[in-house]
């Protein structure tokens, strides 16, 4: 009886009223963040004659995926008219193996880094970590003369190593500290029973990276996806990423302004990066977390 | 018979710092050593020195009569077991065990029965499945010697083992672990800052303070004739009380004179020695003072001291009284009638006391 007394009594009308008012603003801010999508989502799917006509917010009155059909293999960018769909394919064959290496690379270096000390092993930690705050605009002029010297500029490959680079000191950040909370008694038990370097980092480190192999990859893929600035820098006209794709199709539209071609396309080069979100979000929270909480 | 591990003019160092100094320790087949200080006193880096986990800055190190000093740890026919005990986290408990096996190649036949064999002895059979994360403190201890059991080597190290376990289970394993250096006939390499596990553990402990090893003994070399003021110190509980004293010459020995707080000097006649400077301390165990009439023997001299404090500890009852400056702790049976604030006549057994140096703190006698 008490405990039901109580039980109410702490839900007295203010605190409910409170408890609503906030579910109230975070709806209001979820609406105001969802909004442009809103737009986006429902400008494709309207025919460009009902764009001119009706209202901006308004739900499409007759659904059609035409706009979606141009902007995969259809639009224009620039003289050729094959839509998204080459870039697209661009991206996955670029974004794939700079993912791939940049963070088979970063899980090495933070093993070494971490776990196999040698002398100047913080020095070079810390000349990695520079690596990642030096702006990227800085680099373009010497990186772009250091692909033309090793043959691969306006290459697949040679964006695929630009994005390796300049990954990397990212990626070892993450593997580094994740591998520094594993004790070192580990490393000396398999020593003892034979393990060697490789043996080690396979049998023992790997099986226990996945939270932090789940964070890399997010965020390795994120920034290789959406990168525009090396996209345009250092591709030619049939290696562009599907950014740079989406920018020409967007700034290279005659005549009428197609927005709902437009928006599908922005959509479609958006894509990937919001499923891997959705797919290995949950363990992207506990991969960042799971570090700082084991004992 | 060859030592089983010999190490000699062992110094390591961390760039300027000395961590160890001049180590000379050897060892005999079915020894178990001991290796024995306070926190920072060098001994688990020496048994990383033995492991080939550290390298050293000079000296040798010899296993099995064969040179090792430059091997690396897993030629050096050794298993460890350690403080955390270090199981692989993502392998089950039969795959911790056997990774050693495993990764030398040893075929699957050998690696079962072996498995079978070291979880029958060790009692693991029900977990052999499970992951260590699914185990208790003293499940994952047992399986950490089974790693190392099953490797059988010609050198087990122990890096504290049992510091992670509670007060309980500590002294259950302790004497499995001595259970089973009888069985097997192994011999054992043991760091603990537990005096009380070197004791009932060693046959051979090395008592190590800032890296230089203070004495080499037997148990009860160590416990009755420690070599300094340190090991006297460090060994035993209660400690050994080292009380300031006078000394004087007499016919028949030498007349040793304690200060006692507001009474008259206490005076103790010691027949067996007579080569003592003017200043010593000396040491006595507390078990080696009595309630009189409670101990006969030419050697037991008694003296009437202040009880400053009564702590009954169930077997024993410890009184603590003040002479010579110090807190002195008498080891009496439990039902003695101390009371704090009363005098008690306490009888002194003369035949094990130690004496040492004042200023070098080393043994007089």
């Amino acid at each position: 009886m008490t405990d039901t007394a109580l039980h109410t009594n702490s839900r007295s009308p203010g605190v409910i009223v409170l408890r609503w008012g906030l579910f109230l603003i975070l709806g209001l801010f979820a609406l105001f963040y969802l909004m442009p999508l809103f737009v986006m989502l429902t400008t494709s799917l309207k025919s460009l004659e009902e764009i001119r006509t009706g209202s901006l917010v308004a739900l499409p009155r007759e659904v059609t995926f035409e706009a979606w059909r141009t902007a995969w293999s259809g639009a224009c960018t620039g003289i050729q008219c094959e839509g998204l769909r080459p870039y697209f394919w661009n991206s996955v064959i670029l974004a794939i193996p700079a993912v791939a290496i940049s963070t088979i690379l970063g899980a090495m270096n933070g093993y070494v880094i971490a776990q196999w000390k040698f002398k100047g092993a913080n020095f070079v930690f810390s000349l990695l970590l520079f690596g990642c705050f030096i702006p990227f605009q800085v680099v373009l002029l010497p990186m772009a003369r250091m692909l033309g010297l090793l043959g691969i500029a306006g290459t697949i490959p040679g964006l695929i190593f630009v994005h390796v680079i300049y990954g990397l000191g990212f990626t070892t950040l993450f593997f580094r500290n994740y591998y520094v909370t594993i004790p070192a008694e580990l490393v000396k038990a398999a020593k003892v029973d034979g393990a060697g370097f490789f043996r080690i980092f396979w049998s023992i480190f790997l099986p226990l990276s996945l939270p932090i192999i789940v964070v890399t990859i997010i965020w390795q893929f994120t920034q290789i996806w959406n990168d525009f600035l090396f996209g345009v820098s250092f591709s030619q006209a049939g290696t562009q990423p599907v950014t740079v794709a989406l920018n020409n199709i967007v700034n290279s539209t005659t005549g009428v302004k197609e927005y709902n071609v437009d928006m599908a396309a922005a959509i479609i080069a958006a894509l990937p990066t919001l499923l891997v979100y959705v797919v290995a979000g949950k363990y992207f929270i506990r991969g960042l977390t799971a570090g700082s909480v084991k004992g | 018979m060859a030592p089983i591990l010999d190490i000699k003019n062992l110094y390591k160092s961390y760039g300027t710092v000395e961590i160890l100094k001049d180590i000379n320790v050897a060892i005999e087949p079915g020894d178990f050593l001991v290796l024995v200080g306070p926190s920072g006193c060098g001994k688990s880096t020496l048994l990383n020195c033995i492991a080939g986990l550290e390298p050293i800055t000079s000296g040798s190190i010899a296993i099995g009569g064969k040179d090792m000093t430059h091997v690396s740890p897993k030629d050096r026919d050794i298993a460890m077991v350690f403080q955390s005990y270090a199981l692989y986290p993502t392998m089950s408990v039969a795959k911790n065990i056997t990774f050693g096996m495993k990764v030398r190649g040893v075929d699957q036949e050998t690696q079962d029965r072996k498995l079978k064999e070291v979880a029958h002895q060790l009692q693991i059979t029900d977990y052999l499945n499970r992951r260590p994360g699914q185990l208790s403190g003293g499940q994952r201890q047992r399986v950490a010697m089974g790693r190392a059991l099953v490797r059988d080597p010609k050198l087990f190290l122990f890096d504290e083992p049992l510091s992670n376990l509670d007060a309980k289970l500590r002294v259950e394993m302790r004497a499995e672990i001595k259970k089973l250096h009888h069985n097997l006939g192994a011999t054992m390499v043991y760091v603990t800052h537990d005096q009380i596990e070197a004791m009932t553990l060693a046959t051979k402990i090395v008592v190590l303070k800032g890296g230089i090893v203070q004495q080499i003994g037997s148990p009860s070399e160590i416990y009755n004739r420690p070599a300094n003021l340190f090991v006297a110190d460090f060994m035993g509980s209660p400690a050994m009380n080292l009380i300031p004293a006078k000394t004087k010459r007499n016919g028949t020995g030498m007349l040793i004179e304690i200060e006692r707080a507001g009474g008259e000097i206490i005076t103790l006649h010691d027949h067996h020695t007579e080569s003592l400077p003017e200043n010593v301390i000396i040491g006595v165990r507390p078990e080696d003072i009595a309630e009189a009439g409670f101990r006969a023997g030419e050697d037991v001299q008694e003296a009437e001291c202040l009880v400053d404090m009564v702590e009954h500890a169930g077997a024993d009852t410890y009184v603590v009284s003040h002479l010579g400056g110090r807190n002195v702790t008498a080891r009496l049976h439990a039902e003695t009638s101390a009371h704090p604030g009363e005098a008690l006549k306490l009888a002194f057994d003369l035949s094990k006391v130690s004496y040492f140096a004042p200023d070098t703190g080393e043994r007089l006698n």
